[in-house]
């Protein structure tokens, strides 16, 4: 069924019978081209480009509890490509330019709105390297806008441009950037994947690999051993459970994420602001919460759940450049489990067994790049060579001393 | 978290510094002919456990010790903290 005004009004003065449930609930088959693991944002787009791009659709995503459940339903909604370093920034440039024709292309309302997103300046050495950056996604075909003060004083007067400790001095703008509904990007992407022959498997948790002789020919499940040709593994948070079932160590660390929304408030933010002397980043959804996050807790963890000194942390920093939301109210807080790289940069790559392919390591950046995680996974499963946008995102990069350093932290998860 | 100093007693993990796993602790050998493949995984490969892990938390905000504190990943819950120093030596280090 095609979605459209005309269908809305239609249902609308025949009681809304039309409406059918946007994907099935198959069992199982014995056998698929291509296994995907895990029923994320990004797995459900690697099925639909699957499908969609390179029409293999004898293609089934294995989802342990329900599509949707994990991280793309927990992030921030945040949409950017405001990357440095070349081996990042044409990937994410390249999963923005997906996520503006999205909605078009999968005929679903994800409510992506471009409202942009500003990177705060505090200092002259930063405004100096934000405008460096600004350079090198210009490189990319992106966007960027460097404001300065007196400009930011007229567009965003809530702003406390005259904090003793963190003046504001600019910022650079992404205008393309912005926020995104989360789930309907899960939805969407299934309906899509769904109606071209994609089994979507829930409640179905992958227990093992079939692996000989160096080659993955299938998985175990919960609902019995499935047989593929191609299995992908795209559990970003818990790739290191996943893949310890198949006997690889990876480079990365699970770490908890924190994310939280206030009360409903009037429209008082109206894009995407973050600071720049420490870590928070805030907008406002339409229904009129702060959603806003900041760092991650700091040590391994499988909880999805945090502690109180990240809370007060991101509160702090908040209120160190809106001093306004102070009396807003906090209506939730929940966390998620990020797949920390030891660089800060993620994987989309084979793996040293044989028709097993892993994507993860996303940090907690991995919401943007869904449609370009996906689009590039798709590639890589569909003609066995990297996308060019994802070229660099290697397993073995540590190896060969190519890291993707946004940060330049060096190879301490907990710092990127 | 409140990780039970062997020193200090009971201390908000806020005073601390996450490095990592605690095999972080056995540090290969340089002169070995395989050191480079070894500091490649001793310096970027995990184990990243679900479940009880060892890792090594510094005392920053405190007495600068190091400490190996056993922590379960799916829970929070730290069920033993040791002087680094000591299982270390306990593993053969001298310093």
């Amino acid at each position: 069924m095609r979605y459209s005004a005309l269908r809305i009004l239609k249902e609308g003065l025949t009681g809304n019978k039309g409406w059918k449930p946007v994907w099935r609930e198959p069992e199982p088959k014995p056998e698929y081209d291509v296994i995907i693991i895990g029923g994320g944002g990004h797995g459900l787009a690697t099925a639909y480009y699957l499908a969609k791009e390179h029409g293999i659709t004898n293609v089934a995503v294995l989802e342990k509890g329900w599509i949707g459940g994990g991280n793309v339903g927990r992030n921030t909604t945040i949409i950017r490509s405001n990357y440095l370093l070349p081996g990042n920034e044409p990937f994410y440039e390249l999963s923005l330019k997906l996520w503006e024709g999205l909605e078009q292309d999968f005929n679903y309302n994800a409510m992506i709105s471009q409202r942009s997103i500003l990177n705060l300046v505090h200092t002259d050495a930063q405004r100096d390297a934000f405008v460096r950056r600004g350079n090198a996604m210009f490189l990319a075909g992106a966007d960027a806008e460097y404001a300065d003060a007196k400009q930011l004083r007229e567009e965003l007067p809530f702003l406390d441009f005259d904090n003793a400790r963190f003046p504001i001095k600019g910022g650079l703008f992404q205008r393309r950037g912005g926020t995104v509904r989360h789930d309907a990007v899960a939805w969407g992407f299934a309906r899509g994947a769904d109606s071209r022959g994609v089994d979507i498997i829930q409640n179905c948790e992958v227990t093992g690999f079939d692996i000989k002789d160096g080659v993955c020919r299938g998985v175990e499940t919960t609902r019995g051993a499935i047989r593929a040709r191609k299995v992908a593994m795209c559990v970003s948070g818990s790739s290191g459970r996943v893949a310890a079932q198949a006997g690889m160590r990876l480079p990365i660390e699970s770490h908890v994420l924190q994310a939280f929304v206030t009360e409903g408030l009037k429209p008082v933010i109206p894009g995407v602001i973050t600071f720049g002397a420490g870590h928070f980043y805030v907008s406002q959804s339409d229904k009129g919460g702060l959603v806003f996050g900041g760092d991650i807790d700091g040590y391994n963890s499988y909880a999805q759940r945090g502690n109180l000194p990240v809370v007060e942390d991101v509160a702090e920093g908040g209120m160190a450049i809106m001093p306004m939301i102070g009396r807003a109210r906090l209506l939730r807080s929940w966390g998620g489990i990020m797949d920390m790289s030891m660089d800060g940069s993620p994987f989309i790559d084979r793996t040293h067994i044989g028709g097993l392919y892993f994507n993860g390591g996303w940090c907690y950046g991995g919401f943007k790049a869904t449609p370009g995680s996906g689009w590039c996974y798709a590639h890589l499963l569909a003609k066995d060579a990297p996308h060019p946008a994802a070229s660099e995102m290697r397993l073995d990069r540590f190896r060969r001393g190519h890291m993707i350093d946004e940060k330049g932290q060096g190879n301490q998860p907990n710092l990127h | 978290m409140i990780i039970n100093h062997p020193l200090l007693g009971p201390r908000d993990a806020a005073e601390f510094i996450y490095l990592g796993d605690a095999t972080l602790i056995d540090r290969p050998d340089p002169t070995a002919a395989d050191a480079a493949e070894a500091f490649h995984e001793y310096g970027y490969i995990r184990d990243n456990i679900a479940g009880k892990m060892q890792e090594l938390w510094y005392h920053e905000q405190g007495d600068r010790s190091w400490l190996v504190v056993t922590r379960d990943t799916l829970t929070h819950e730290i069920t033993d903290v040791e002087m680094a120093r000591d299982v270390a030596r306990s593993r053969g280090r001298s310093t």
